[in-house]
């Protein structure tokens, strides 16, 4: 009866958010405009492809407990890898798009492979090497590829009209919320598979998987690979989004604006991710429009230095919820749960 | 009631990895001679002397000398008088002998390192004076057994909980280090978990039986030595020469103690 | 060959400065598990601080400078003792949540420092020496490949005497090896933890310093680039292994170096390579423990 109520909980939001390009609602704080005018879609959808890639980081580091510092390699590489097939060939979208998957499984089954013969704070230190080495390469612009730090537009020949242009952002949209439901119902399926409980098990204890028979090194590159091509997979929707490629998916900040988002909802929490990316999108966007403020330009340097700088507040209010708000929104939200609704006596031990 | 005991355990759970291995554990350990802890394999020995070092997450109380100390960080119980010999000795490998005895010198504070004390430690080990710049991961087992046990005994304790100090020696060191431990145990209380019936019979005064985590069975030593169908019962061995039949390969429960 | 020499030269300059970022965060690694993300920044602000106190003596002389590297080093090393006092110890133990509040400082300090200074490099004042270069069998080496060497030696030094023969360096050596037996010894370890924040914030604050005299530029961002090698070159080192790093910071600066110069500006690549062979082959690390 419970997850009945959740499931059309769920379905009744899925088809509100669906209906929104259709709809006027203002939002005043929140979003820039009415829902159907393009530039409140065009953040709305940036929104649904956070949360695909916050959803596909966590599965890497919330249910496996790959803490990697590199996740953004593989997003950059769907970005690119699009972009570039783009502008260099005439292959239509749909082949183009199967090809850079293809290529996405296999740089990180290669990266996957080697680093996670460490374990640990080594292993966060070699994914982000190797994402390091993808930063310096897109911005090195070697045979005239990537743009340099310029970056690269899309070229939009192969792509569908329905999907270029400003007056095209509802159907962008459309297809950020589809990847999305996707990302989400593959996380889901991966979670509710073998592979995703023996992950969880190798996360509690790989000793005792290995023990048992497990084969914690596969199943972990398993997940590192799933993960990787999803975040391949947002990265060329990412490009039709914002019809460009610029070199700052690539670095290693970004990624850790993916881990501050995970932990901001909740570890291993799949809809904590989604508040977590949704929340840091309008955050990142708000705050950034306050900062360039009348309001804020007026004021002494003490307050005025610090409120013009989105992540320095973004950076804080990070520390601040590792610090107090363990679990992040998820774990509180389940507190507060749990405060409502007395859990039966010896149940709390 | 605590003032002839030196240390009382009430209650002491412990959880290593979210699982709890020590189940509401109680016993006291009178103020003088040695009082073993018993047990198969991996029934939470080494656990309990973790727990009331708080080396392991822990609940419960534990008294020393009558004062709660269960709410205190570990080097603030030991700076209490609790030497810890581990088992596995757990030098420091890349130390020298002689830095692995300063680093255990607690200073000239109660319960702290004398010149007595000094003395007494290089007089018990005048093998240690010998090798005092030698890495101490360099020793052979007795000899890293013996470092471990002057660590201790640097200092004026009022208890010491040994681990297994003869687990994998050969017989004529068990012997040394049992007679060593004698000469400690005349001065201050031993808490000794050990699995050489022998040592045992030669040591203890008072036994505390645990089994699957739980206290199964405390009194003297004696009496349960002298009734082969109980040790048979509560440790699975024969009591004639147990010593060598005792297993003292590693168990599940103390790799995951080891760190 | 004065080609060879002269790169060389430049990558064991470049080594001294990987060598002070890298130090404290293997022995930060080593003694604590914890990897320290705001280490960049404690050089950032060393840099800058350090430099601003310099410019009162005056900018461009060797009194300025001086003052500039203790003052860096000083800086480095207080926000260092407090990051670690505030951040670090009330997530005692606890090594992912420790991570992620240095990620979090990291972003947020990143910001702040734009904040206050902009977000461009700014050039600075060198002494003249420091900015001219020095006759070596042929090669023109910059003066202050000499300068990072020396300091990069110097901290070595210091640190391997600082733990040889004081008590504290007794206590991280074997806290190093056995956090947990250290304290059933009765020492308060926490205590020799703020302190390889400070000796690793002072090391990064004064490698902070000594950066804007090589890269002739201050900038917000001069921490997290130099961080991420010394990341890579802790982890060939091995985590936790001091002279591990030493070895590593040469060997990878150097490599870059060449690199850049015979194969066609592929450095930093280079270096991320040499990371997955050191890995493929010793997963522990050029000198680490086998784990």
């Amino acid at each position: 009866m419970n997850r009945t109520r959740t499931l059309l909980a769920a379905l009744g939001t899925l088809a509100l958010l669906a209906c929104l390009p259709l709809l006027a609602i203002p939002v005043p704080g929140v979003l820039p405009g009415y829902t159907y005018e393009p530039g409140t879609l065009q953040l709305l959808a940036l929104c649904w492809l956070t949360a695909a890639l916050a959803l596909s980081y966590n599965l890497l580091f919330g249910v496996a407990g790959l803490m990697s510092f590199g996740h953004a390699l593989y997003f950059a590489a769907g970005i690119y890898g699009l972009a570039i097939v783009l502008d260099r060939t005439d292959v239509p979208l749909l082949p183009a798009a199967a090809l850079v998957l293809v290529g996405g499984v296999a740089l990180a089954f290669v990266v996957g492979a080697i680093s996670l013969r460490v374990t640990g704070i080594s292993f966060a230190m070699v994914t982000l090497a190797f994402a390091q080495a993808g930063n310096v390469l897109v911005r090195r612009d070697q045979g005239d590829l990537t743009g340099g730090e310029e970056g690269l537009a899309l070229a939009t020949d192969g792509v569908p009209a329905a999907l270029v242009g400003v007056v095209n952002t509802r159907n962008l949209y459309w297809l950020a919320l589809v990847v999305l439901l996707l990302v989400y119902l593959v996380v889901l399926w991966i979670e509710r598979s073998r592979a995703g409980h023996v992950a969880a098990a190798v996360r509690e204890n790989e000793v005792r998987v290995r023990i048992i028979g497990g084969r914690p090194y596969l199943t972990k590159l398993v997940v590192f690979v799933l993960a990787a091509s999803l975040a391949t997979v947002v990265g060329m929707a990412y490009l039709l989004l914002q019809s460009g490629a610029s070199p700052a998916t690539s670095t290693a900040d970004f990624t850790l604006t993916l881990l501050v988002m995970v932990v901001l909802g909740g570890v291993g929490s799949r809809w904590g991710a989604v508040v977590g990316a949704v929340l840091y999108t309008l955050l990142d966007q708000r705050l950034a429009e306050l900062a360039h403020s009348e309001a804020v330009a007026g004021l002494p340097a003490v307050l005025r230095i610090p409120l013009s700088e989105p992540m320095f507040l973004l950076g804080t209010c990070f520390v601040l919820v590792v610090l107090f708000l363990p679990g992040g929104l998820a774990g509180a939200a389940q507190r507060l749960a749990a405060r409502r609704r007395p859990a039966p006596e010896g149940a709390a031990a | 009631m605590s003032g002839s005991n030196v240390l009382e355990v009430r209650g002491l759970s412990a959880r290593i990895a979210g699982q709890e291995v020590v189940h509401d554990v109680s016993f006291e350990v009178p103020a003088s001679g040695v009082t073993a802890v018993l047990g198969r394999n991996g029934v939470g020995k080494t656990s309990t002397l973790r727990a009331i070092l708080g080396l392991v997450e822990r609940s419960g109380e534990v008294l020393l000398d009558g004062v709660r100390v269960d709410g205190e960080r570990t080097d603030r119980i030991v700076r209490r008088g609790v030497s810890y010999v581990p088992e596995d000795r757990e030098v420091f490998a890349g130390l020298t002998v002689a830095e692995n005895l300063r680093l255990a010198e607690r200073g000239t504070t109660a319960h702290g390192t004398t010149p007595e004390r000094r003395g007494l430690v290089d007089a018990l080990f005048p093998d240690l004076v010998k090798r005092a710049g030698q890495r101490a991961g360099t020793l052979s087992g007795g000899q890293q057994q013996m470092v471990s046990l002057a660590r201790a005994l640097l200092n004026d304790n009022r208890i010491l909980l040994v681990d297994e100090p003869t687990k994998g020696l050969a017989p004529r060191i068990v012997t040394e280090v049992a007679e060593t431990l004698a000469t400690a145990a005349l001065t201050v209380p031993v808490l000794l978990v050990e699995q050489n019936l022998q040592v045992v019979e030669r040591l203890a005064e008072r036994v505390v039986v645990i089994d699957a985590g739980r206290v199964v069975h405390t009194g003297p030593a004696r009496e349960l030595l002298d009734d082969p169908e109980l040790v048979q019962r509560l440790l699975g061995v024969s009591a004639g020469g147990a010593g060598d039949e005792v297993s003292t390969s590693s168990t599940s429960e103390e790799v995951e103690a080891g760190r | 060959m004065s080609t060879l020499i002269l790169l060389i030269a430049t990558g064991l300059g470049l080594g001294g400065l990987y060598f002070l970022v890298a130090s404290g965060l293997s022995l930060i690694y080593g003694l604590m598990g914890v990897l320290n993300f705001a280490h960049g920044s404690f050089l950032t602000l060393g840099a800058f601080v350090g430099l601003a106190a310099g410019n009162l003596v005056g900018a461009g002389t060797w009194g300025g400078l001086l003052l500039g590297l203790v003052v860096g080093a000083l800086t480095g090393a207080a926000a260092a003792t407090v990051t670690e006092l505030g951040l670090i110890r009330p997530l005692y133990n606890r090594h992912i949540e420790q991570v992620l509040v240095t990620v979090g400082l990291s972003l947020a300090t990143v910001a702040l420092f734009e904040g206050i200074w902009g977000p461009n490099p700014r050039n600075v004042t060198r002494p003249g020496w420091l900015a001219s270069t020095t006759d070596v069998l042929g090669a023109h080496v910059p003066n202050t490949a000499f300068l990072n060497v020396l300091a990069g030696a110097a901290v070595l030094c210091g640190i391997v005497a600082f733990l040889r023969y004081t008590r504290y360096g007794l206590i991280i050596r074997a806290g190093v090896e056995n956090r947990a037996m250290v304290t059933a010894l009765g020492i308060d370890v926490r205590r020799a933890f703020t302190l390889v924040f400070a000796v690793g914030g002072a090391a990064a604050g004064l490698g902070g310093v000594l950066a804007t005299q090589s890269l002739n530029y201050v900038s917000p961002h001069m921490g997290a680039s130099l961080l991420i090698f010394a990341f890579i070159v802790t982890v060939i080192g091995g985590m936790g292994s001091l002279t591990g790093a030493a070895v590593a910071s040469v060997v990878v600066a150097v490599l870059q170096q060449l690199a850049n110069f015979y194969l066609n500006n592929t450095g930093d690549l280079i270096v991320v390579l040499l990371l997955a062979l050191v890995l493929l082959v010793r997963p522990s690390g050029l000198l680490g423990r086998p784990a």
